[in-house]
């Protein structure tokens, strides 16, 4: 009864009304569901960046522990390098080993900065640069600012034979033999006669003229 | 009834192309965000996974603190030996 009373125009109408709410309903249940994913993607993000904030809360504390450890060091080393060696010698011993490095001067001494640093190859001999060297030479220089460690920690002892004056660094076919001494040597040095003997006396000469001892 | 028609005629061509419009954009914008936070979600885990070494910290400060220590003890011993510059 009511549906036969119901006018083709208001037919369309409940049908166009449907459509809509049918597309209410369908877009508004896919919205959902993808913000239900997306919650669900936050809650991870939100549970790993607290497992970072619990992870890294004491490496401030950490890492200011070891600037200061390290600070001291350095301030040590310095201190002992101006004690004995003079601001002028420091300074252009740090600038040998780094160069470019006196115009940062050391940290605690301001004036090392305009310290004129001298040619530290000119003052010292080469094996007191050599003993400075070998701070980039030992294994643990290994990021040494000055550049990649000098010395194969591995198996090299080249750069530690190289140190001394000798040719056995370049590996020669054949070394100059001991000498040989004793009676069975093959040199032998006649033993001269006059050791032991008395000394010669030299001859006596005569009073010479005019003398004034002579009397 | 004309007018009837003729509003039938405004809902089938305007009112029901703004709504599926509007909602699609909605749902376009929604599912557009899904992958981002999935990329998050996983960088965020692999940040804090990176960040277990962390604890390695606690070593390097002890060891930082002993070496200090030597360094300190071999310039003390230094400071004996050798003679001050001036």
């Amino acid at each position: 009864m009511l549906i036969a009373s119901i006018q083709p125009a208001g037919a369309v109408t409940i049908v166009l009304a449907l459509v809509v709410v049918l597309a209410l309903v369908y877009y508004l249940v896919a919205t959902i569901v993808q913000l239900r994913k997306i919650t669900n993607g936050l809650d991870e993000v939100i549970a790993s960046v607290g497992e970072i904030v619990q992870k890294s809360a004491p490496v401030n504390d950490v890492v200011d522990n070891i600037n200061g450890q390290l600070d001291a060091g350095v301030a040590l080393l310095e201190g002992l390098l101006v004690q004995k060696a003079g601001m002028a010698d420091a300074v252009g011993l740090v600038e040998g080993l780094y160069a470019g490095s006196a115009t940062a001067g050391f940290r605690n001494f301001p004036e090392s900065a305009t310290t004129k640093a001298p040619r530290i190859g000119e003052v010292y001999t080469k094996g007191t640069l050599t003993l400075a060297r070998l701070g980039r030479e030992a294994p643990v220089a290994k990021a040494n600012p000055a550049g990649p460690v000098l010395r194969n920690v591995e198996g090299g002892s080249l750069a530690a034979r190289m140190l001394y004056p000798d040719v056995r660094h370049t590996s020669p076919e054949k070394l100059p033999r001991s000498p040989v001494i004793g009676s069975d040597a093959p040199v032998q040095y006649e033993q001269r006669d006059d050791i032991g003997a008395p000394r010669k006396r030299q001859p006596a000469k005569g009073p010479a003229a005019g003398d004034p001892n002579q009397r | 009834m004309i007018l009837w028609w003729i509003g039938d005629a405004i809902l089938l061509v305007a009112v029901i192309p703004v709504v599926v419009y509007l909602l699609k954009g909605v749902l376009d914008a929604a599912t557009s965000i899904v992958p981002s936070v999935e990329k998050i979600a996983s960088a965020a885990a692999a940040g804090s996974k990176d960040l277990d070494a962390t604890a390695l910290l606690l070593t390097t400060q002890d060891q930082v603190a002993k070496t200090v220590a030597g360094v300190a003890e071999y310039g003390g011993s230094l400071d004996v030996i050798l003679d001050d510059a001036s």
